[in-house]
């Protein structure tokens, strides 16, 4: 079953700069899937349309559909949308900085009831002992996977049943990518929130993944199971940074762009 | 000593009405980053509005006190919905530059239905004063104290702990942020300029209270400035401060060169001479945000 269906999707920012041209993806319910793709592809507007994030960026969906369980959801302003069970952790963490970390997470259950707050709370400290010790700290003057931590806890909060994650590893050190993407799968195993997660660290988003897709100059050019793209030699060269053969590599090789050309179509 | 202990309280008092018309000032900075200029205005509008309802309309003033706090939710929310939702995501210094015509057009209107001369408030009070420390203050000034430090409280303890006052401080930090939790930002514009209508309208009163109002009032203002700079633009304590140092300043200033030096009007500048001492001093205030870096 798909829990999100994005179909034919064009954004248009500044009425001029057409960005995504006509997007089709799909986030099966329960499972993580990963949006892979050079810097400037379009995969953080892709997050921003389905969220309803875009208007604050001077962008419109000009065509296609945005759906969540079946329902159109495109359009909506994003209170809406985040009612209606889809929460984006923005890309850079965007905690609020001169709020405190349990204030930060109050936050992320505006749209809940008032009942669900403690055990919320409560849920997203037993995941993060770390931010239960700092519950009192002002989140600014925490460490980049502190502030990650929060963002994702934040998310929590809201019990989205589609959770948006952009660039979670942004700015983090080697082990603490580790540690967020073993959070995140956990999130998913434990709580079955459907993951749509953007990354530019493609090898750590398909391990985790069940399904991948990668976008060029705003459309998906591959798609398929997260472990056959980790097989896939187009994705093994242009993501993941292998050469085959262990032969040394010429110059003219290394200019891929002719091959990359005949994805854009 | 006496002297200077009257021009104390009576500067505490306006300045607990500074505080409050600063208290609207800051959480429309705060929560949608535009310097009000229409700030006085709409003190002077809530002061009007009280005084028809009791004056013309012969309402008990408790009951006008009440339906002027209405008009001026009201009014907030028609300025938002008319003004300044037509601007969101123009360049902020137009939207300042809009705020100082809605300050000139609000003026108008008052002059147009009310007149210039001075009005003056039926008396709501005893006149019998009380005694503090052994100078005589009127009933009045200590209700207006009272009630000024009752709604910063209020205030304060709904900013702290209340989820839609917590929404409107994570607004004011990142907007964007904000509304992917959720957070209708429309709806929190709207809320800050209500509560800012309404604070002011508050603060109007009591000077109609005190001094009687005319279309002069909307100076107040101005006097407010040199108060939210001093506690940090965007800062509810430094709000309470800055009004209450500025109203003191200003009428011990005022005293002390009217007594020593023989010069009257100092008043009306001594606020702003605090001001550029501040800046250069002190340029965030006592309590203004600092961008927190991590190193």
């Amino acid at each position: 079953m798909d829990m999100l269906r994005v179909e034919n999707l064009e954004v248009v920012y500044n009425e001029v700069v057409l960005v995504l041209k006509g997007l089709s993806l799909t986030a099966a319910a329960g499972q993580i899937t990963a949006l892979l793709g050079a810097n400037g592809a379009g995969k953080s507007t892709t997050l921003k349309a389905i969220s309803g994030l875009l208007a604050g960026e001077n962008g419109k969906i000009t065509e296609g559909a945005v759906l969540l369980e079946d329902r159109p959801v495109h359009g909506l302003p994003p209170d809406k949308i985040v009612r209606s069970g889809i929460f984006q952790v923005m890309e850079g963490r965007r905690v609020f900085e001169d709020l405190t970390v349990e204030e930060n997470l109050r936050c992320g259950a505006f749209t809940r009831p008032r009942a669900e707050l403690v055990p919320s709370l409560e849920r997203v400290y037993d995941y993060f002992p770390r931010l239960a010790e700092r519950r009192k700290q002002l989140a600014g003057f925490m460490s980049g996977g502190e502030q990650q931590m929060l963002a994702i806890g934040r998310a929590m909060m809201a019990r989205p049943k589609l959770l948006l994650l952009d660039e979670p590893s942004l700015g983090l050190a080697p082990l603490l990518v580790e540690d967020i993407f073993t959070i995140i799968k956990r999130l998913n195993a434990n709580e079955g929130v459907t993951i749509l997660l953007v990354e530019q660290n493609a090898r750590a988003a398909l391990n985790i993944a069940s399904h991948g897709y990668i976008m060029e100059n705003g459309r998906i050019v591959l798609e398929g199971e997260a472990q056959a793209m980790l097989q896939n030699p187009d994705v093994q060269e242009f993501y993941l940074g292998m050469s085959h053969g262990g032969e040394k590599k010429r110059y003219r090789d290394v200019k891929h762009y002719r091959r990359r050309k005949r994805w854009l179509g | 000593m006496e002297y200077y202990l009257q021009l104390v309280i009576n500067g505490l008092v306006v300045g607990s009405i500074y505080a409050l018309v600063a208290l609207g000032f800051v959480v429309i900075y705060k929560a949608t980053k535009v310097v009000n200029f229409a700030q006085g205005e709409l003190v002077m509008v809530g002061a009007y509005a009280c005084f028809s309802l009791t004056v013309e309309m012969q309402l008990p003033f408790l009951l006008s006190f009440l339906m002027t706090l209405g008009f001026s939710v009201v009014l907030g929310l028609a300025i938002e919905r008319l003004v300044l939702r037509p601007m969101i995501g123009e360049p902020i210094i137009s939207v300042v530059m809009v705020t100082i015509g809605l300050s000139s057009i609000l003026k108008s209107l008052v002059q147009m239905f009310w007149g210039t001369q001075i009005q003056v408030y039926p008396q709501v009070l005893p006149q019998e004063p009380y005694f503090v420390m052994g100078v005589p203050v009127a009933p009045v000034y200590i209700a207006a104290f009272v009630l000024s430090a009752l709604l910063f409280a209020i205030f304060s303890v709904f900013f702290k702990y209340s989820r839609l006052g917590v929404a409107m401080r994570a607004t004011a930090l990142d907007q964007c942020a904000a509304a992917s939790m959720g957070i209708g930002i429309k709806s929190i514009f709207a809320l800050s300029w209500c509560i800012a209508a309404v604070v002011s309208s508050v603060g109007g009163v009591i000077l109609g209270n005190i001094n009687g109002i005319n279309a002069q009032l909307g100076h107040l203002g101005l006097k407010v400035f040199p108060a939210v700079i001093l506690g940090g633009l965007d800062s509810l304590l430094g709000a309470a401060l800055g009004g209450i140092v500025i109203g003191v300043l200003e009428n011990v200033c005022d005293g002390a060169a009217k007594q020593l030096l023989g010069l009257g009007g100092f008043k009306e500048v001594a606020a702003f001479i605090v001001l550029v001492i501040i800046l250069m001093v002190k340029p965030y205030g006592f309590f203004g945000t600092k961008q927190i870096e991590r190193v």
